[in-house]
C-alpha cells in the first residue's frame, strides 16, 4: 500500500480511539471527576485529531477541532467551570467532531446548520469565559484567523526531487556569531550551525580564540570561541537567520547584508580589531581566490564522521523500536488459528477415547499424560478464543450518544449509567450487538422513561436513569438494559395484542406472558409511529438478532418502577453448548440455547389430531410433537413417544414445539464445523461437529425443523393421493 | 552509519509519519509513546537526536526534556520539540526546559530533516 494511505488509515483508526477517549473523559467530567489528568486527556484527544487532520489537509476537521480545542483549553486552564451545560455542549461537540472525522474519511461533508449551532455554542463559551476573565473576548474563530495553518504533507515527491542548478550567489553576508554557554547546554553545536550556513553558499570562516583562558581557569562547559563568517549566497537574510532560529537567545549574533566594497571602506576607516575580517573582504573583492582560512563548501550532511558518540543500533535498517505492547493481526489469521485449535481439541478427544477403549489403567503414564494434554488443549482453546474477545466498551460508549440524541428529541432528561464495560465477548458478538442494543436503548428512552413532568408528578427524580450493564455469568455474558421509567403498560399491550389478533380476547395470561407479547412479530406499542423507535422494527427483530447470536432475551417489568431487558449471549461463536442426543442410532447435537425443558411424554398427554399429527399437552397448552427421526428420514415407522424423550424447543420466531429423540447422551461443548463449506446445505441441519470418537455429528437447525412439519404433511398428502 | 532519531509522540499517526519521513531521509528511527517511555528507551539506546511532542500523557515534553537535561547520562543529546502551535510561549517554555530546537506541526518533511541536520553533530 502507498505509505501515506496506510498512515491515513492509521489516523482514522486512531481517531476512533481518541473519540472514544474524548467521550469517556467528558462523561467523567460530567460526573464531577474533573481532575487535571482527565481534562488533559480530553484536550489531548482533540489536539491529536487536529494535528493529524492538519497533516492530511482535512481543513474542515482542523477548523472545527481547533475551535473545540480552544474551548477545552479554557477548561484546562480553569477559566471555564465544567457545569452541566458546558459538559453537554462539549459532549455534543464531540459528536460533531465524530461526524467531521467520518466526513473526512468518506470524503463527505457535515450538515451546515448543525455545525453552525455547535460552533456558535463553543464560541459563546470562549467569549463568555474571556469576559469573566476580564480580557477581551477572542475573535470569532474561523480558518483565516488560525495561528495554526494546516499544510498537507506529501512525502512522496519530497525526497525524489533532483537537485537543480544552484542559482548564482548574489548576496554577501557578514556574520558574527558568539555562542553563550546556554547554547551548548541545550545541545546545540556551533559546528552544525556553521556547516548548515556553509550549505547556503560559499563561505569563509574565521574563529576567534582570544577568549580562551588558561587551562586552570577553563570551565569545561563554558563558551569561549566566536566566529566571523563571510557568506556568499543566493539566499535571503531570512533564510540565513532561520539557521540561527534555535539559538538566537543563547548567542550574540550580528548578521549584516553587505556591499563588500562599501564595507571595505568602512572597515578600513574604522576598526583595527577587525583587520583580519577586512583583509578577507578585500581578498573577496579583488578576486575569488580561495580564502586563507577554512573554506566550507556546500557539503553532504550524510558524510559525517564528526559525531561525538555513536551507538550500536538495536534494530534493522529503518525499523522502529518495538514500542507497542499490542500488535494488530489480520482477523483471518486468528480465525485460522481458532479453526486449527478446534481440530486439535477434536483430535485430543479422539485420542482420549481410543486410550479409554484400550482399557489402560488410570494410573498409567499414557493416561496421565493424556490428562495433561487435555488440560493444555483446553487452556490453548481458551487463550485463542480470548484473542477474538473484545470489551463491550466500544458498543456501550456508542449508546451514550444514542441516549443523548433521543433524550433531546423527546424532551426527556436521561442519564446513562454503564457497568462492566470491560466485560469481554467475541468480536462478532460485539459487532452484531450494536443494532439490537441501539434499538433497545431507543425504546427505553422513548417508551420507558417518562417526561420530566410525569416523573415529577410520580414523585421521581426528573432525570430518568438508564443502566446498561454487562457481566459474566456461568460461561455466558449477560447484558442488561434497565430503566427506572413507568414499566410496561400491560393493559395496553394486551389490548394491542387482541386488536392485532395475536391472542384471543378471552386469553388468560400471566404478567410474564403479557410482557413477552412485545416480542411477537408486528407488535409495536407506539400509538403513533415516531421517527425514534417506530421504524417498522419491533422487539421481535431485536429478539431474532439476539437469537441469531445464540442468545436469549427476557424482560422483567415492574409497573411504575421500570423495566429490565436481559440478554444472555455466548462468549464465542466458534463453539456451542449442545445437548448430545441419539436418534435412530445416529448421534445429533441440539443447541442448548434452543432447549427450554425436557419432558418424558406420557400416554395421557399425547393426542393424535385428525391428520395424524400429534400434540403433547404441557402445563398451559398443546404443542406439536415432532419425531426428529422421521423428519430427517432416518426412519419411516411410527415411534412410541412414551419410550422417547421430548425436548421442548423454541424457534427464533417464537414458535414452540416438542422434538422427540430416543435418548439424551449428555451436554457438551462442541466445535462448530460448517457443513455448507465442507459439503452442502442440508435442510434441518445447521452445521456439524466431530465427536470424541471421531464420528461426525450433525447439529440440528431447530428453526427449520419447527417450521417443517406442515410442508412434510403436505408432501405426504400428495404421496397418498398418487 | 546512519544517524538514529528517537521520536516521542503519543499519536500513532504522528509516529508513523515521522518514521516514514525520517527513514526516507536515511535515518534509523526509535519510537516511544510518551516521556516516561522515552526515558525508558534512553536507558538502553543513545540516539543522535530526539524529536518529541509536547502534549503527552504521563510525562509531557517539557518534563521529558528537563529529565534529560538535568542529570541524565545522555544530557548532551539534541532535542527538537514538535509543536502544533506557533505559540511563542510554548517555544519559550520548551527552550527554558532545554530544548535544542523545534519543528512546527504539521511538519514539512524537508524542514524536519533540515532541523535535524542543524542539530545533529
Amino acid at each position: 500500500m502507498d505509505p501515506m494511505a496506510a498512515i491515513k488509515q492509521t489516523f482514522f483508526q486512531e481517531c476512533e480511539e481518541l473519540l472514544t477517549e474524548l467521550e469517556s473523559g467528558l462523561l467523567k467530567i460530567e460526573d464531577g471527576n474533573d481532575d487535571p489528568e482527565t481534562v488533559n486527556a480530553v484536550f489531548r484527544a482533540v489536539h491529536s485529531i487536529k494535528g493529524g487532520a492538519g497533516a492530511f489537509g482535512f481543513d474542515e476537521l482542523v477548523e472545527f477541532a481547533h475551535i473545540f480545542e480552544t474551548a477545552l483549553d479554557l477548561l484546562r486552564s480553569a477559566k471555564l467551570a465544567p457545569n452541566p451545560s458546558v459538559t453537554k455542549t462539549f459532549l455534543r461537540a464531540s459528536d460533531s467532531l465524530a461526524d467531521f472525522v467520518r466526513a473526512a474519511r468518506e470524503n463527505g461533508c457535515v450538515a451546515g446548520a448543525h455545525v453552525k449551532s455547535i460552533t456558535d455554542e463553543l464560541n459563546a463559551l470562549c467569549s463568555g469565559a474571556a469576559k469573566k476573565d476580564g480580557t477581551s473576548p477572542p475573535k470569532q474563530q474561523n480558518i483565516d484567523d488560525l495561528d495554526f495553518q494546516p499544510v498537507a504533507v506529501s512525502l512522496d515527491s519530497i525526497f525524489e526531487s533532483t537537485p537543480e542548478e544552484p542559482p548564482p550567489f548574489t548576496q554577501d553576508f557578514l556574520i558574527r556569531f558568539m555562542p553563550k554557554p546556554a547554547l551548548y547546554a541545550k545541545a546545540n553545536e556551533a559546528l552544525c550551525l556553521l556547516r548548515e550556513l556553509g550549505g547556503l553558499g560559499e563561505m569563509s570562516v574565521e574563529c576567534c580564540v582570544d577568549e580562551i583562558p588558561l587551562l586552570s581557569e577553563l570551565d569545561p562547559e563554558g563558551a569561549y570561541l566566536s566566529w566571523s563568517v563571510h557568506l556568499r549566497t543566493s539566499a535571503d537574510e531570512a533564510r540565513v537567520r532561520e539557521i540561527f532560529e534555535f539559538v538566537e537567545w543563547d548567542c550574540d549574533l550580528d548578521i549584516a547584508a553587505a556591499d563588500v566594497g562599501r564595507l571595505l571602506e568602512e572597515f578600513q576607516a574604522a576598526l583595527e580589531p577587525c583587520a583580519k575580517l577586512v583583509s578577507l573582504a578585500e581578498q573577496q573583492k579583488n578576486n575569488n581566490q580561495h580564502m586563507a582560512s577554512a573554506t566550507l563548501a556546500p557539503s553532504d550532511e550524510h558524510d559525517d564522521n564528526a559525531g561525538p558518540v555513536k551507538v550500536a543500533h538495536p534494530s534493522n535498517e529503518n525499523g522502529a523500536y518495538p514500542a507497542q505492547t499490542t500488535i494488530r493481526v489480520d482477523l483471518n489469521r486468528v480465525d485460522r488459528l481458532i479453526n486449527l485449535v478446534g481440530e486439535l481439541v477434536i483430535n485430543q478427544a479422539m485420542l482420549s477415547q481410543r486410550v479409554a477403549e484400550a482399557g489402560l489403567p488410570r494410573a498409567s503414564s499414557v493416561v496421565i499424560g493424556l490428562d495433561e494434554l487435555e488440560q493444555l488443549t483446553r487452556d490453548i482453546q481458551d487463550s485463542v478464543m480470548a484473542i477474538r474477545a473484545q470489551p463491550v466498551k466500544a458498543v456501550f460508549q456508542r449508546m451514550s450518544r444514542t441516549v443523548r440524541e433521543i433524550a433531546a428529541m423527546t424532551g426527556k432528561s436521561v442519564r446513562l449509567v454503564t457497568e462492566g464495560e470491560g466485560t469481554e465477548v467475541d468480536k462478532t458478538v460485539v459487532e452484531r450487538l450494536t443494532d439490537p442494543l441501539t434499538h433497545m436503548i431507543r425504546n427505553a428512552v422513548d417508551h420507558g422513561i417518562e417526561t420530566p413532568e410525569a416523573r415529577a408528578a410520580a414523585g421521581k427524580a426528573e432525570e430518568g436513569s438508564l443502566r446498561l450493564s454487562a457481566t459474566h455469568r456461568s460461561g455466558r455474558v449477560v447484558i442488561e438494559v434497565a430503566d427506572d421509567g413507568a414499566g410496561l403498560n400491560r393493559g395496553r399491550i394486551r389490548e394491542i395484542a387482541v386488536s392485532r389478533g395475536l391472542i384471543p380476547a378471552e386469553a388468560d395470561l400471566t404478567d410474564d406472558e403479557i410482557d413477552n407479547l412485545i416480542f411477537l412479530p408486528g407488535f409495536s406499542t407506539a400509538s403513533t409511529v415516531s421517527n425514534i423507535s417506530g421504524r417498522g422494527v419491533g422487539m421481535d427483530v431485536v429478539k431474532r438478532a439476539i437469537q441469531a447470536l445464540g442468545g436469549r432475551i427476557s424482560i422483567a417489568s415492574n409497573p411504575g418502577r421500570g423495566s429490565t431487558f436481559s440478554m444472555s449471549l455466548p462468549l464465542t461463536l466458534a463453539v456451542l453448548d449442545g445437548m448430545v442426543v441419539t436418534v435412530a442410532d445416529q448421534t445429533l447435537v441440539v443447541p442448548l440455547t434452543a432447549v427450554i425443558e425436557t419432558l418424558q411424554p406420557k400416554n395421557a398427554n399425547v393426542h393424535v389430531l385428525g391428520d395424524g399429527a400429534r400434540v403433547i399437552a404441557t402445563r398451559s397448552s398443546f404443542i406439536p410433537l415432532i419425531d426428529v427421526g422421521s423428519v430427517l428420514f432416518y426412519r419411516t415407522e411410527e415411534t412410541d413417544p412414551t419410550m422417547q424423550v421430548a425436548l421442548l424447543v423454541e424457534s427464533e420466531s417464537g414458535a414452540r414445539c416438542a422434538l422427540l429423540v430416543d435418548a439424551i447422551q449428555g451436554q457438551r461443548q462442541v466445535v462448530i464445523k460448517s457443513l455448507e463449506t465442507n459439503y452442502g446445505r442440508v435442510c434441518g441441519i445447521a452445521a456439524a461437529t466431530i465427536l470424541g470418537d471421531g464420528r461426525v455429528a450433525l447439529i440440528l437447525d431447530v428453526d427449520a425443523i419447527v417450521d417443517r412439519p406442515r410442508m412434510d404433511r403436505a408432501d405426504q398428502t400428495l404421496v397418498a393421493a398418487e | 552509519m546512519s544517524k538514529t532519531i528517537l521520536t516521542v509522540d503519543d499519536s500513532r499517526t504522528m509516529r508513523e509519519m515521522l518514521l516514514l519521513a525520517l527513514s526516507e531521509a536515511g535515518f534509523s528511527v526509535l519510537q516511544a509513546e510518551d516521556g516516561v517511555h522515552g526515558l525508558e528507551v534512553l536507558e538502553t539506546a543513545l540516539p543522535d537526536v530526539i524529536v518529541t511532542d509536547i502534549n503527552m500523557p504521563r510525562l509531557d515534553g517539557f518534563g521529558f526534556i528537563e529529565g534529560i537535561r538535568r542529570h541524565h547520562k545522555h544530557r548532551a543529546v539534541p532535542i527538537l520539540v514538535l509543536t502544533t502551535e506557533s505559540d511563542v510561549q510554548k517555544k519559550d517554555r520548551a527552550r527554558r526546559a532545554g530544548a535544542t530546537g523545534w519543528i512546527v506541526k504539521p511538519f514539512n518533511p524537508i524542514k524536519l530533516v533540515d532541523a535535524i541536520r542543524r542539530v545533529a553533530a
